[in-house]
């Protein structure tokens, strides 16, 4: 039975794993790969590791996969179009294909389990123990040190990629929120008494925001230059808190 | 009869079938319902009737309502992808009724009672992201894919505060299996000693439902209708069942984590009289009203400020109280020692 169940997610997760690759449409490729990563978990489950099967699941399945997704569905991509190099770029990525391929081999042909693993306590399964609590004593208990350290290794690798993207956009309004609860509707709302059939139109026919505070805190915002303010708001008349940094 | 059920093949399917079916069938009459309860809480919050003409206060309205979505025509729009358009709503359907698994009713009552339970129900509801990005997609339309990257982007950011408060919980239980989690809080539910915890993870959940005021993902003021504005009848019909099911299903996870599942608030006699499923059920339905009241009063995020809630606000916050309860279990020596279960 445990035989059948392997075989069925084996196949389908070799077949999907063959069409990520193949397939036309990059959603489809990404979608493909959602479920080879299931089979995948699927094959944790018969083999006894539920709480890795899960991880794979919530990990590239709930996360990783979403975020291929969300860029693939953004992107655009064409396959047709990136098929033209292919002609270029097939030897070179056979040569990589095939040393990667090559490595392995070898590693795989010389794999070797240490001698002594019967002899450490802590990698021996014991009955009465979840893998789930063997998993956490092996990670935090006996090797915390090389876990913390790939942990800080991925977190610098998350933060440069959010240096390097992060660009400060001076045409953006963000909302401060503090400042906005700040505000109540006497500093916000002005009552203004007009004479019967003026109205504002002397002001171009509506009211701008404070143009000084607007063009002084985002500059070039209103078609006027930082230069070109007559002066700076008066501190205590900050009439449009709410917006603007 | 016992050994047939028990130890042959054929007899473990049937029961795993029958007990499905025990907590499945339930449940759709339960989500049927809760649509008729909406309306008809919201009315009340609102001064309005609701549905009272079919049936007496309106009880047939889910019902006629089922049978209109039923008997509609099914329309997939000519640019859509045919395959992906139907997939989704089966998608999303089909993952809010799988978790329901290892949802345990009473001491041991549960379809499966697996070790891993917590993170069975993380990883289905981190996969319910999928129906509505799909959707979204295949739909060739702008306002649905535009719902759908929303979505995504929603789901994502609340399932980390969402896993930060399992965590903390799950510090103080030592235990990954949903059973043992309500068996830990005996003594005291844990919505008393983890109360910000509670809040952040109802807050939460309401986002990961798309329920108002998180509902932008379907914001009829700036999408129509969002990731489902293409679909119709019957498609339409098993996304409304599946995020219905979503609430029942957060709902049963509030109350296991922080309520304390089947367990009657103390443990003296008249209460433990009300069997334990009845207890849950009370909980579940206490929390669906807090959902409904939730929408009735309070208008929809901006979503830039549903970005900042989620990582300005929950995330630091239940990273925070995560290393506080660790650190509190561990000075004062509670810090269960897990593993054996």
């Amino acid at each position: 039975m445990t035989q059948i169940v392997f075989y069925v997610f084996a196949t389908v997760l070799v077949l999907s794993a063959g069409m990520v690759v193949s397939a036309r449409n990059p959603v489809h490729s990404v979608l493909f790969l959602i479920l080879a990563f299931f089979n995948a978990a699927g094959l944790f489950l018969v083999a006894g590791a539920e709480f890795l099967a899960m991880i794979l699941v919530i990990v590239y399945v709930g996360a990783v996969a979403v975020l291929f997704l969300f860029v693939v569905m953004m992107l655009d991509v064409r396959f047709t179009q990136m098929r033209e190099g292919l002609q270029r770029y097939a030897p070179f990525g056979a040569a990589v294909g095939g040393v990667l391929f090559a490595e392995l081999a070898l590693a795989f042909g010389h794999w070797r389990i240490a001698e002594n693993i019967a002899d450490v306590p802590h990698l021996v399964p014991s009955p009465g123990r979840t893998n789930t609590a063997a998993l956490g004593d092996v990670l935090y208990t006996h090797y915390v040190f090389p876990f913390e350290a790939c942990g800080i290794v991925l977190l610098v690798a998350m933060i440069g990629a959010i240096v390097l993207t992060l660009r400060e956009r001076p045409m953006g309004r963000r909302q401060n929120i503090d400042r906005q609860h700040e505000r109540t509707a006497a500093a916000s709302v002005e009552m203004m008494a007009l004479p019967l059939g003026q109205g504002v139109t002397e002001l171009g026919g509506f009211r701008r925001p404070d143009k000084s505070y607007y063009v002084a805190s985002v500059p070039g915002s209103y078609g006027v230059t930082a230069e070109a303010v007559p002066q700076a708001a008066p501190a205590g008349d900050d009439r449009h808190g709410g917006l603007g940094q | 009869m016992a050994h047939f059920f028990l130890h042959t093949l054929i007899g473990q399917v049937i029961l795993t079938v029958l007990e499905a079916l025990a907590v499945l069938v339930p449940l759709l009459l339960g989500v049927a319902y809760l649509t008729l309860a909406e309306r008809k809480v919201m009315a009340a919050m609102q001064l309005r009737k609701g549905p009272n003409v079919n049936g007496p206060f309106g009880v047939l309205q889910a019902f006629a309502d089922a049978i209109k979505m039923i008997t509609k025509e099914t329309v997939i729009p000519a640019g859509a992808n045919r395959v992906l358009f139907l997939f989704a709503p089966f998608l999303t359907f089909s993952l809010a009724m799988v978790a329901w698994a290892v949802i345990p009713t009473n001491n041991g009552w549960a379809v499966a009672n697996i070790n891993v339970g917590i993170l069975y129900l993380l990883a289905i509801s981190s996969l319910g992201v999928y129906g509505i990005l799909i959707a979204g997609w295949a739909s060739n339309s702008k306002y649905a894919f535009l719902g759908g990257l929303r979505s995504a982007a929603q789901m994502v950011s609340y399932e980390v505060s969402i896993g930060l408060v399992i965590v903390s919980v799950l510090l103080a239980v030592g235990s990954l299996n949903l059973n043992d989690i309500v068996l830990a809080q005996r003594h005291v539910w844990f919505c008393l000693p983890m109360f910000p915890m509670f809040i952040v993870f109802f807050i939460s959940a309401l986002a990961e439902t798309n329920r108002a005021p998180f509902d932008l993902p379907e914001g009829e003021s700036e999408l129509v209708a969002g990731f489902f504005v293409e679909y119709s009848a019957l498609a339409f019909g098993l996304f409304f069942l599946g995020e219905y099911a979503n609430m029942f299903l957060m709902s049963g996870m509030v109350s296991i984590l922080f309520l304390g599942g089947w367990l009657p608030p103390v443990g003296i006699v008249p209460f433990t009289w009300i069997p334990g499923p009845l207890w849950l059920i009370a909980k579940i339905l206490f929390c669906l009203f807090v959902f409904i009241w939730v929408r009735a009063t309070f208008p929809r995020y901006r979503y830039d400020q549903l970005m900042r809630l989620g990582w300005k606000v929950f995330l630091p916050f239940s990273l925070v109280w995560m290393v506080l309860t660790a650190g509190f279990l561990l000075a004062t020596g509670l810090l269960p020692q897990g593993g054996a279960s």
